[in-house]
């Protein structure tokens, strides 16, 4: 009975069944498990990468000199200095004066030059706005701050090495001693980066800022949510509460799913196309960029506001109806109200994804170097992550950091819209 | 909230026709992405000094930006345009047809294309021809052209290092791979007898010889940034990267590069015209623009100027290295008097 003793009893079955069911089920939550740990690890060396690199970019070396206001050397008349020769007045030259009446034993003229090329090329304009805005400073001495070279700053933050002698050093033996020599006498600092939130592009990367992209992403949003939502919303309206079901309207709904999975560069090519080469919109402005942007999000806000529709129950239009509201009263004193929660957070998490793009922008001439604030919408300016990409590509060294820097400011803005949309959600969201 | 929304769509409208009927008051720049670091200098330098705007400049590539300062005259089209090589002759063509007759050509330095690796690895000395060996897709071996055999450098030739072929450099979209096999893979190629000889008897072959780069993983296309390169190379010492000599000269701590053909890529090397692999730069400026749009023509001053592109100037500083003396000067002339393209 050779088949009786390996024979099992059902009892005996069942246990071991369950037990592999048991065995799949734990390998099954350690699978899941592992996926979230995954991600997270990398979304966490993302993070720690970019803190590191860019964290040291909101501070910006600089360089306290003793500065003589002299009314000769500036080229104002000491009597009365009128505004525009305390704006186009000889500024460099003090700074340059400053510098070598803190080294006096330097003499020769590579020297000379050495010395004043560690003092920022742009720092005249933060000594002009000094001057501009408080003309009785004229002839006195004044203890001034001055934004440091990128080769300086980089020293002093250790991505460029200090010791002397190295070789393929941007920073000069001679240089690196009075660096030390300023260290000494306190008169080196690291402070806030004003710079950066201040002011727009530079070649110069202790003189570049992101606020023109600030500007410029601002402007765009604006256009994008101007056009997209009222466009989107009525379009979810018409095809939720009025649109007859038929092969139409089906095709319809099909499209605007597809819509939504056009690779966006594709959108930066009908914009070249219609609005600037047609229309002839001007190139690199936000206006187009904005519209650019609303044609991508338009089928994410679309999607999420007939899905947020769709959740109000049937039972609340019928009262309306049925107590005698119009259609039209039905949607907007009732349907709309209590979905707008759904609209909005949808609203703002297509915004959210516009802010990130680049590619389709690169089309229309937003990829740009663009010094000056943008004024209007009109007006050529570069978005956040355009800038990024452009700073990611530029040799100089202090580049790197900044990069990291922009990085950092579009995740906070990013991220503050997610969370505007999770509020949202959460305070205004109806259960039934 | 309709009304305004209303008011506020035909206000946008207004003002956006309004603005595109306007006449442009800013220079717009197009082009390659290398001329790019010394034209945006040039352009901060020039807005800086308060009288004209800051021109835009767009990073488009040498050939898209020939297309777009190609399409016609007007304010829609930009002034200037960046190039990393000449015009050529289809571009110029396709300028005339679009009424863009008058170009003038400005030559505004030299960009040396390096092969790099890190400080941590031996100095070494290649030949062009050595070059070529390592990386085309088929070379040739006792007279027959083979599926490329060499995976160390010391195959080659036994003075090169004992180390795995590695070496990372620009994909085919980019202008620096297409310098790179005109003055290097080309005359590798040439060195050859059979190949010189195919040239001959078959251009199309040759071409199609130097410049297909072997596609086994020993030549890693490493994208548009040169930045990433520079930053594997300082992890990887036996890793070699082709780019731009800006980014050496950024990174000179950390980076060496390599001889060709006997002659390190210095500064001054290249200012001479001794390191074989240097390319001349270009922007190109529309004639019929000067005096539409303001300040082209200082704007063409301020780049031509001493202390722009000269041996001191902030060009310089950048990783531009300046033309000799009489050329700059004879440029300076040819441009100021914005002298004309011969068709």
């Amino acid at each position: 009975m050779v088949e009786n003793a390996i024979a099992v009893t059902p009892a005996q079955a069942a246990a071991s069944r369950l037990k592999q069911r048991y065995a799949a089920e734990t390998r099954f939550k350690f699978l899941g498990i592992s996926a979230i740990v995954l991600s997270l690890s990398f979304l966490a060396l993302l993070l720690v990468t970019i803190l590191s690199n860019g964290l040291t970019a909101f501070v910006q070396t600089s360089i306290r000199v003793d500065i003589t206001l002299d009314a000769e050397t500036l080229g104002i008349d000491p009597v009365k200095p009128s505004a525009d020769a305390l704006s186009s007045a000889n500024y460099g030259q003090v700074i340059k004066n400053a510098m070598y009446k803190a080294f006096p034993a330097v003499e020769s003229r590579p020297e000379l030059r050495q010395l004043a090329a560690m003092v920022s090329s742009g720092a005249d304009v933060g000594l002009r706005k000094m001057l501009v805005a408080n003309p009785s400073l004229l002839g006195t001495t004044q203890s001034v701050w001055l934004v440091a070279d990128d080769d300086v700053d980089m020293a002093m933050k250790g991505h460029i090495t200090r010791k002397a002698g190295a070789e393929g050093s941007r920073l000069t033996d001679a240089q690196l001693g009075w660096l030390d020599e300023l260290e000494a006498r306190g008169n080196v600092a690291k402070r806030f980066n004003t710079a950066l939130f201040t002011v727009g592009d530079s070649r110069e990367p202790e003189q570049a800022g992101l606020w023109g992209a600030v500007v410029g992403s601002f402007f765009s949003l604006s256009i994008t949510l101007l056009v997209c939502f009222p466009l989107g919303v009525a379009t979810a309206v018409y095809l939720e509460e009025y649109a007859p079901k038929n092969r139409w309207t089906d095709l319809i709904e099909v499209n605007i799913n597809n819509l939504a999975a056009v690779p966006s560069v594709v959108f930066g090519l009908l914009g070249l196309a219609i609005f600037l080469n047609f229309f002839g919109f001007p190139r690199s402005a936000p206006l187009v960029g904005g519209l650019v942007l609303a044609l991508i999000s338009l089928p994410t806000i679309i999607i999420a506001a007939r899905a947020a529709m769709k959740a109000v129950p049937p039972s609340i239009r019928e009262a309306a109806l049925g107590l005698g509201a119009s259609k039209l009263q039905m949607v907007t004193d009732h349907v709309l109200p209590l979905s707008m929660p759904g609209i909005l957070t949808g609203t703002i998490l297509g915004m959210a994804h516009a802010l990130g793009e680049t590619a389709p922008l690169l089309m229309i001439g937003m990829v740009a170097f663009i010094v000056d604030i943008p004024a209007s919408p009109l007006d050529p300016a570069a978005v956040l992550p355009v800038q990024v990409y452009l700073w990611a590509d530029s040799p100089e060294r202090a580049f790197v950091e900044r990069t990291s820097a922009a990085i950092m400011v579009l995740l906070f803005f990013l991220a503050t819209m997610n969370l505007a949309a999770i509020f949202l959600r959460k305070k205004f969201e109806r259960r039934w | 909230m309709r009304k305004t929304l209303a008011v506020a769509a035909v206000a946008l409208a207004t003002v956006s026709f309004a603005g595109a009927a306007q006449a442009r008051d800013q220079i717009r720049v197009v082009g390659s992405s290398t001329v790019y670091p010394f034209t945006t200098a040039v352009a901060e330098q020039f807005g800086k000094a308060g009288k004209f705007k800051t021109p835009v400049v767009e990073s488009t590539g040498t050939g898209g930006g020939f297309k777009l300062f190609c399409a016609g005259v007007g304010p829609d089209h930009p002034d200037l345009t960046n190039a990393s090589r000449a015009i050529k002759k289809s571009e110029m063509e396709s300028c005339a047809k679009n009424g863009v007759t008058d170009v003038v050509e400005m030559k505004v330095g030299y960009d040396g294309i390096v092969l790099a690796a890190s400080k941590k690895a031996k100095h070494i000395d290649v030949t062009r021809k050595q070059l070529f060996q390592a990386l085309a897709k088929e070379v040739p071996v006792n007279g027959k052209l083979v599926e490329n055999p060499y995976t160390t450098w010391n195959q080659i030739d036994p003075s090169l290092p004992a180390s795995k072929i590695e070496v990372l450099g620009p994909p085919p979209t980019s202008g620096t791979r297409d310098a790179f096999l005109e003055l290097v893979m080309e005359p590798g190629a040439e060195a050859f007898p059979e190949i010189k000889d195919l040239k001959k008897s078959d251009e199309k072959a040759f071409k199609k010889v130097f410049s297909s780069i072997r596609e086994d993983g020993a030549y890693v296309e490493a994208g548009e940034n040169d930045n990433l390169i520079v930053q594997k190379l300082d992890a990887n010492a036996n890793a070699f990267g082709i780019f731009g000599y800006s980014f050496l000269d950024q990174n000179a701590d950390k980076l060496q590069g390599s001889m060709v053909d006997g002659v390190a890529p210095t500064f001054d090397a290249i200012a001479a015209g001794k390191y074989p692999v240097s390319r001349p730069l270009f922007v190109y400026a529309k004639k019929a623009h000067v005096g539409q749009i303001p300040g082209i023509k200082e704007y063409l001053a301020e780049y031509t100027s001493e202390k722009a592109w000269g041996k001191a100037g902030y060009l310089a500083d950048k990783g531009l290295i300046p033309m000799p003396d009489s050329e700059r000067k004879e440029q300076a002339t040819k441009v100021n008097a914005l002298e004309a393209l011969k068709m």
